[in-house]
């Protein structure tokens, strides 16, 4: 297991020497933006709707006691949203559709030789192919936070309302009640640096792939499980340090 | 001119190449050949530093290219051309955007220049009309021979094929065949050519090394290959079933 953490910290070396000109990435990156952003809104979407809505459902079916007000219920959706669900859990999905996608990407690559090829024009294939991924990783990551945040309060919002649980008023009273602004630049926070983990923990065992179909297979099992490890490790790291 | 002097390789404490030496001309089409698993697609890699060989020297012109340092590194490597064994296209690109990569990445050319290149390159191996097809829309031998475009639209001075063939029926890989020696001919290129292939040794081998578990045991030419005397490399060429029935008729 060292073995392997040195070897993706060489990794992370190897994509910022030898890099190629600016334009390059700029185009890259563009296009990683859709395939890693723009391409994760509908699943990001209906993922923290559904969240949201089951969150406030669970949240109030659990508060019994009469003396504690309902608005309590959609408090709890903000924090729980802004804190976690938002960033955690939504880069715990992103991890298997991003990072599987990066991995099996970066593997078929290899296994077919499309990294020697790039190795032998005198490319620096790992900052060619990765960087880009890495970049719009760590850019998208955070907006698809915001907008899952959003979604996820929204989805509360709507079962909140059209279950009775309570009015809209109340729902948006409990909102603004003790609300934290700092709480939003955590789970901002939270996300930017679980794209980073995502999309470099990805790559590496994309890269890295050695065999065939199995072995890509396998790459891709393995970048969702070691990534979504990370997001937890780092999650409690920045749990402890931002709150 | 391309010279390797003494490539040794082992992985896992298992020798796969056992000093091997040998000079590979300009203007010429060399032929590493043996049976599968005998480490020419090993030495290959080691040529073109994709594997980092224990000990020995790759010379392309005088220049070590093994020992040289990054900016000499990346200028034989613009000199060179390599077709990969399935054609290593990239899949998200077409064609055109195929054959002219090199070109958007290593030079400073005009679109319109790179565009003229890439046209010349596609009508050489036959391809203009697939231009805006994707890899996945062609079949194995026009994939070897966007390769082989891709390969050459640097005008490269040193060229590698991997197995060019393998995968293609027979009158598709005498086509592939005699692309590598036009082009070899027209551009004075120094051209290396791994293969098992007896028909490729015997119309385009002008020379040939043969390597058998590691070790060059043999080298010479496409004529002088049919008069071996060593045992190795006489049942590799006359296990093809035509020229062992020509020797059994001869004799």
């Amino acid at each position: 297991m060292l073995k392997t953490l040195g070897e993706f910290f060489v990794f992370l070396g190897e994509l910022f020497v030898r890099r190629e000109t600016a334009k390059v990435y700029w185009h890259r990156f563009i296009d990683e933006c859709t395939i890693i952003g723009t391409d994760s809104v509908v699943i990001v979407s209906i993922v923290a709707f559904f969240i949201g809505a089951v969150t406030c459902v669970q949240t109030y079916s659990n508060l019994v006691s009469p003396i504690i007000p309902t608005y309590v219920v959609s408090n709890v959706v903000r924090d729980m949203t802004l804190l976690e669900l938002s960033s955690t859990f939504m880069c715990v999905v992103l991890a298997g559709k991003v990072g599987s996608n990066i991995a099996s990407e970066l593997g078929t690559m290899r296994i077919s030789e499309q990294i020697d090829a790039l190795e032998v024009m005198g490319i620096n294939s790992a900052s060619y192919l990765v960087l880009p991924k890495l970049m719009a990783a760590m850019f998208t990551f955070p907006l698809l936070a915001i907008l899952s945040g959003f979604l996820g309060i929204f989805g509360g919002y709507v079962a909140a309302t059209f279950t009775g649980i309570m009015t809209a008023d109340e729902y948006v009273y409990g909102l603004r009640y003790s609300f934290v602004p700092t709480n939003v630049l955590v789970g901002i926070i939270k996300a930017f640096v679980f794209g980073f983990l995502i999309a470099t923990i990805s790559a590496f065992r994309g890269y890295n792939t050695k065999g065939g179909a199995l072995e890509v297979g396998q790459a891709s099992t393995a970048a969702v499980t070691n990534s979504c490890i990370a997001v937890l490790c780092a999650d409690y790291l920045l749990a402890e340090l931002l709150t | 001119m391309i010279e390797i002097k003494n490539i040794e390789k082992a992985f896992d404490g298992r020798e796969i190449l056992k000093g091997i030496s040998g000079t590979f001309e300009k203007g010429k089409t060399s032929l590493v050949i043996g049976s599968s698993g005998t480490g020419k697609s090993v030495l290959m890699k080691c040529m073109l530093d994709l594997i980092r060989p224990e000990t020995g020297e790759v010379l392309y012109n005088g220049r070590n290219f093994l020992t040289a340092d990054d900016e000499v590194k990346k200028e034989i490597r613009r000199e060179m051309g390599v077709l990969f064994q399935g054609g290593a296209l990239f899949d998200s690109k077409t064609v055109a955007k195929n054959v002219s990569f090199p070109l958007e990445m290593l030079t400073t050319m005009s679109k319109g220049e790179r565009e003229d290149r890439v046209n010349f390159c596609l009508e050489r191996v036959g391809l203009a009309e697939s231009r805006r097809r994707m890899p996945s829309e062609i079949s194995g031998g026009m994939k070897k021979r966007v390769g082989i475009a891709r390969a050459i639209v640097m005008n490269p001075k040193y060229l590698f094929c991997d197995e060019p063939n393998s995968g293609l029926d027979p009158l598709t890989a005498i086509t592939i065949d005699e692309l590598i020696k036009e082009i070899t001919d027209e551009y004075q290129i120094t051209t290396v050519v791994i293969t098992h292939d007896m028909n490729s040794v015997l119309t385009i081998g002008e020379y040939i090394m043969y390597l058998n578990q590691g070790n060059k045991l043999w080298e010479g030419n496409s004529k002088t290959v049919l008069q071996t005397t060593v045992p190795e490399l006489e049942e590799f060429v006359f296990s093809n079933y035509a020229l062992k029935t020509m020797r059994d008729n001869i004799r």
